[in-house]
Parts: C-alpha cells; structure tokens; sequence
C-alpha cells in the first residue's frame, strides 16, 4: 500500500505548466477523499522566472508550504530547476528530470555556467533520480503542452491514487475537447519509466 | 454538500458571492487580482477595476452607503494609495456592510515592499480578520460583513500570500441575499466637517471598546488547549506553520487581530509555562500582549523579515541553525518575455545612454542584466513625478537624457496627477508610456483605455494621446516600439525639445496578442561574427553556442524582429 500522507515539489519555468500539474494532483487528493493543501507564487514570478509549487496531501494537512529535506518526490520540468529546489528533497526521495533544457540568460552573462550533467549533480542527493523526455513524447502526440500532464503520468506510480480518479480529476480540469489527449499524455507518461 | 479545493482568492469571492455581495472593486496587485477575477464570475454581483485602490474604496464605500453589501480588493501597498478615504471611513461607518481586503506580501515575492497592515486596521481603529486557509477565507469574509453591518465599521480582511494562492478544500453553500439598507440623510454621520467630525470621533473610540469585548467572546478567537509546557499565540497562515512545527503546544488561534482579545489573552498565559508569540512581519500581537505586562517570547527568536514556515518556526524556537547545501548555479530571475513589446524601448535607450526612470509593471523587468536600463522604481505612477524632479535639480553629466518610462495601466492609476504637475510647472520632461493594451505583469486584466470592463463588456475607450493633449502637453506622439529606428527618432527629438513631451510607445503584448506571433528567425551561422550584440537585448529565445555564436531557439521566438534589427551583418533572417 502507497502512502497516503506525501508531500510532492514540482519545479520548473515560467510557462512550461506546473501549476496546472500542482492544480490536477490536488483534485485528485480530493477526488480521493483526503486533505490536500497546495501552495505557490503568481504574479512577478512567472514571467520566465523560477517556478516551484507544493503539494501536500493525507488525513490533514497543516502547513501548505514543504518542509526542506522533507518532499517525497521532487518533480522538475527543466533540469536545472531540479538542482536549485533539491534541499526540498528527502534523503531518499525520489527526483524526476525532464530532461528538456532551458537556458536562463544568466548562464550566458554570468559567472556560472548551465551545468553539463544536472542528473548527476541531482544524483549527489539521491540515488533515485530519473530522466525523462517528456517533450519527446510530447510532439509524439503532436501537442507540445502535454508535457505537465506526462509527467504527472509519470510520478502516478509513486502515488495512491487509482487511474479512474486521475482520470475524474482530468475531466474536471481540462477543457472538454481536450481531455482525450491529456488521457493519452497521462498514459504514455505512465508508461515511460518503471520505478524499481 | 459540494466541497472543491479553492485558493484562498477563490474562497473570498466564493464567501463574497454566498453573503449577498452587491458590489465589488479593485485595482489589480498581486496577490489580491484573482480575487476580483473571481468575483466577476457571479452574474449577481456588480464588480468594476478600477482605476486605481483610492478610487476602489471610495466606489465600494459609496456602495455600502447605499444599501448594498460592498467589497474593495487590493494588495498591501494599494492600501496606501487608499488611506486616505480608509482613515475617515471608520469615522463615517457604513451602511451596509463593506469589507477592505487587503493583500500582503511577505517575502516580497512580487512586490516592492513587505508592509504589515495589520497596523493600517489598528491605525485606522478598524477590525481585523486573518484567515489561515481557504475554508476560514471564505468563512471569515461572510463573518466579516455581518460584523461590518453589527458594528457600522469597514472591515479589514488581511490575507497573505500563502493564503491567497495556496488552495485547500472548501465546502460550498448557496447564496443568500443580503437585505437592502436603505440609505439615509445623516449630515453629523457621513458629511465630515469639523463639527460632526468632533462628534464621530467620540462614536469610533465607544466603537472600538464593544468591538473589543466581541473579539474576546467571538469563535475565531479560540484556544486550542493541549499540553502546558508551552504556548503559542498565533493568526493567519502562521498558525498553520506553529501547529505543524509544534502539534503539541497550546494555541490561541487568533482570527481577529484588531481589537486583540486581551482577556483571552491574560486568561491563557496564566496557564502554560512558556509563551511564544509567532506571526509573520512586524510584531504587532507581540507588542499588545508585551504592553499588557505579559511574558512573552516574539521577535527575540522569530524572524521580522521574510515569510515563514513549519521549519523556521522550529529551528527559531529550538535555538537550532540549520543550512541545506545547494549547489551553486544560475538564478532564473523573471525575464521579459520572447516578442515583449517593451525590448525596442529598453534597446534604443541603452544605445542613447539614457537615464531611465522606472515605475511598476513588467518593463520594471528591464531593470535586470543584460539590459540593465531601468534604474528606479518606487511606487505606482512616480516615474512621472521623479521625472520633473529630476527635471529641476539634476545637473550632471546626462542632463538632457532622463526619461520616464511608464506602462499604459499604471499611467492611468497615478502617472496623470504628475503629468499634470510637469505642464503647470513646465518641467522639461519626456514621458514615455509603454502602452502593450493591458494590465499584463499581473496576468492580462482590461483597464480604462483597454475599452472592455471587467466583466467584458464594451466601453468609451480612454484615448491616451487626447488625454495628454488636453491637460496641455505640446509634444504628443506615438511611436512603435517594434521599430529601432523610429522609435530613436522619437526619444531624440523630444528629449531635444524644450517643453514637456509624451511618447506612446505603442505595440500590443505578445503573450495576450498571439495574432502577432510571425514565423520563428535563424541565425546564419556562417555570417554570425559572435560579437554578442544580440545577447544584449536580453531575448531568452536566443542562446548562446560553443563558439560564442547566436542560436534561435525556434520555440520560444515568435519573430518579433528585434534581434535582426540590432544584427550588423544580416545574419539573422526569417526561417522559411
């Protein structure tokens, strides 16, 4: 039996959807029948910047914001996000990688360089980091936005919650005409990485 | 019973909605826009933008005189600009209920300052509601206009960020309405001469003693009793933060926090041995309870600046230092966007070595590496007012080349007044309003020269250039941001004319306009000299290679032409 009481930290930039994803894992706690908490900045922040918003769910949830060394999963859409936000992650918590690259314009007018291997820096911190091309599968299925949903497919492994209400909480979210192609991102996300 | 997971904007306007709201206003500010957006939904209630937070309480206000049920929205610093119809306001009363919400922002994630306004309810004398999830925002925004309407006062709800846009689970109720109060001629009540003045003052002060006994009796005052080794007085979203950090401490949850429920208080710390009191900003319980006589543990430990968490409240009161290691990489501070019309403008004043004052909005972005252009920013609309200052007392070495840079949205908030100042006073000043049509840095809302409200209908459209010409600026004109070379034209000949001078820099933003998205460019790598000069327009779509050259990454541009424009060897072209 997965745990019911998790708390989850998704990463990313401006844009590349992860407060829709944040927004779908919080429906589907509800959905479940358990508290759920989520929290994140709009406004300023999102214009390209840094973006990182949590999820927590389980019989109640207090506090909306992670605790450092504390988050189960560390979902990051953009490599180096995962690096920045890695002291949100437990010891041995899980850190998936999308493994699209995006380049902030301090890495071409800073001091320090876009590192060549973030997995591997992220793998200094746990040893259950995976990679995942997402925007791969993306154009695959012809729409480049789905990658939010994939990955939310992805981590559906580590979490306690059936396909049939991550299904409801897509149904709920996403516009009706694209519902099928979310349904299809969450299954091909499933199905791209087997956790040990 | 219907239960969605809201945040927490969602769930005032979902409680505005459920007690009857008449009337909504407000200026957009993060965090409090969604608020407003949310309330637009519902058919039954009339809400507005307004065009500044002044406006907004003073439209409200009008509003709750009327007979109905009113709210004004707005974040922290929008309190300021609306101070001064606030502070006379608890004077008046209402008449029907009328709720201020106010916005805070520690940590400052997008904002210019982190005020506690909690000291702006206890300056004007008014109460104070501070929810701590989405349930007690929508709870307490209904609570809040019963006791608006119970006590004839306006009604701060103080929210926080992490209230406003964290979610959690609601349970919905119907809409009930609120019963029309009719209004009535009081000249000693609502018309603020010195001499009915005199008499409300008196009114407030008895006022404030019957809201005090409420606030010892009231529910959301509550303590949660547990063990006696150590107490925690707390409100808003650190209640959550101290319950989690110590889930075995005794907690006074203090939902209303002006009038502060001093028995209450002086009932609980005779009951436990150690008493901390844990709230974020200033230590405004803490100097309540402190003037009380009462021993208590707050700042000493607690940090004033900055948001807090589960963990920093642990860590203060353990006495524990605790760092996390991260590696060391690039920041990723927000950027204006690939196409954003503001580009041209920042690249051209970089060329002509301007001094560019700055106000509130995206261009502020501008202020960054690599463009590094804007060097000011205050407040809403001050990059007008800092102009002709400037204009009067600045005698160095570019003289002639200050220029104010202002976006279309804040102009109207509060750029007018100024603009008004600079031609009675005849300031030489060039005012450049970066007009992209919208309110976009807080996420794309109309204003009064869009010529939509805000419930999409159609209106009479604010005309800029007419306005600027009629509070006598001789030099109106409009230029288009997106062209180099004409948009240098224009910032030379008026910073070359003597006389006041507006230039509407004109171009819609790129990422509420998609229909002016044109093909992605490429950069001819054989031609592309590596020399950087398209680096400098700071375009995150163009990335840098091995070997120092330019890259379009074909994604993120959307052709808007600047990059090829600054290009002095034609190596960047159209992609077919």
């Amino acid at each position: 039996m997965k745990n019911q009481n998790m708390s989850i930290v998704f990463a990313g930039v401006g844009g590349q959807g992860v407060i829709l994803a944040s927004d779908l894992l919080a429906e589907v706690a509800l959905i479940h029948g358990i508290d759920v908490k989520k929290a994140e900045v709009h406004g300023m922040a999102q214009r390209g910047g840094s973006v990182i918003s949590y999820v927590k769910f389980g019989d109640k949830v207090l506090s909306p914001i992670v605790e450092k060394k504390s988050a189960d999963i560390l979902c990051s859409f953009e490599p180096l996000e995962a690096i920045r936000y890695i002291d949100f992650l437990r010891d041995d918590g899980y850190a998936i990688l999308n493994t699209t690259k995006n380049f902030p314009l301090t890495s071409i007018f800073g001091k320090i360089p876009y590192p060549e291997k973030p997995a591997e820096v992220v793998a200094k911190f746990t040893n259950k980091v995976y990679e995942i091309d997402a925007l791969k599968i993306a154009l695959e299925l012809k729409v480049p936005n789905v990658v939010n949903v994939i990955l939310l497919g992805t981590i559906s492994q580590l979490l306690p919650f059936s396909d049939d209400e991550w299904i409801q909480a897509i149904q709920k979210k996403v516009k009706a005409k694209f519902v099928d192609i979310n349904k299809e991102a969450f299954k091909r996300g499933k199905e791209a990485i087997k956790f040990n | 019973m219907i239960k969605e997971v809201l945040t927490g904007n969602e769930a005032i306007a979902r409680g505005a909605y459920e007690a009857g709201l008449a009337f909504a206003s407000a200026y957009p500010g993060t965090p409090s826009t969604e608020i407003l957006e949310n309330i637009s939904k519902y058919k039954e209630i009339y809400a507005e933008w307004s065009p500044n937070e002044k406006v907004a309480y003073e439209v409200a206000y009008g509003a709750a005189l009327a007979g109905g049920r009113a709210l004004a929205a707005m974040k922290h610093v929008g309190v300021n600009v609306a101070a001064d119809p606030l502070m006379t306001s608890a004077y008046t009363g209402i008449n029907a209920g009328m709720i201020l919400v106010s916005a805070d922002d520690p940590s400052m994630h997008s904002s210019q300052n982190e005020q506690d306004n909690r000291r702006f309810a206890f300056f004007a004398k008014i109460p104070c509601l501070e929810p701590s999830d989405s349930q007690e925002a929508k709870d307490f925004t209904k609570l809040a206009l019963e006791i608006s309407e119970q006590f004839d006062t306006p009604v701060m709800l103080r929210v926080t960020t992490r209230v406003c846009h964290s979610k959690s689970i609601v349970t919905l109720e119907d809409r009930k309405e609120a019963t029309y109060k009719e209004y009535k001629r009081d000249f000693v009540k609502y018309c603020m001469l010195p001499t009915s003045a005199r008499v409300r003052r008196v009114e407030l002060e008895k006022r404030l003693e019957k809201l005090r006994e409420y606030s010892n009796n009231t529910p959301i005052n509550r303590i949660e009793m547990s063990k006696t080794d150590m107490g925690i007085i707390t409100s808003g979203i650190s209640y959550q933060h101290s319950k989690e950090a110590f889930p075995e401490a005794s907690i006074p949850k203090i939902g209303m926090s002006n009038p502060m429920p001093d028995k209450l208080i002086r009932e609980f710390a005779k009951k436990v041995k150690k008493l901390y009191v844990v709230e974020e900003l200033e230590p405004y319980m803490e100097e309540f309870i402190k003037m009380m006589g009462i021993e208590v543990i707050g700042k000493e430990v607690i940090p004033n600046i900055g948001e807090l968490t589960s963990d920093i409240v642990r860590n203060a009161i353990l006495g524990k230092k605790v760092k996390y290691e991260v590696p060391e990489i690039p920041a990723r501070p927000p950027i204006l966007c690939p196409g954003c019309s503001h580009r041209g403008f920042f690249t051209v004043a970089n060329k002509l070595r301007l001094i560019v004052l700055g106000d509130i909005g995206c261009y502020t972005l501008g202020a960054y590496e690599p463009l590094n252009a804007i060097e000011t920013c205050l407040c809403m609309g001050a990059s007008v007012s800092q102009a002709v200052g400037f204009a009067k007392a600045y005698k160095g070495e570019k003289k002639g080349k200050v220029v104010a840079a202002i976006g279309d949205s804040t102009f109207i908030h509060s750029g007018i007044t100024p603009l008004i100042d600079a031609v009675y006073n005849k300031a030489n000043v060039v005012i450049c309003i970066l007009d992209n049509g919208t309110t976009a840095m807080t996420g794309h809302q109309e204003h009064p020269g869009t010529g939509k409200t805000l419930k999409g209908e159609d209106t009479v459209r604010l005309d800029l250039v007419k306005l600027c010409e009629s509070i006598g600026v001789p030099h109106v004109r409009v230029a288009n941001p997106n062209n180099l070379k004409e948009t240098e034209t224009a910032l030379k000949e008026e910073l070359a004319f003597d006389g006041p001078s507006v230039i509407v820099f004109r171009a819609p933003c790129v990422v509420r306009d998609r229909s002016t998205w044109k093909k992605p460019l490429k950069v001819i790598a054989d031609k592309c000299p590596a020399c950087g000069l398209c680096f400098k327009i700071g375009c995150p779509a163009i990335i840098k290679d091995k070997d120092g050259k330019a890259v379009i990454d074909p994604i993120l541009c959307i052709g808007c032409d600047i990059c090829a424009q600054v290009c002095r060897m034609d190596a960047i072209v159209k992609s077919e």
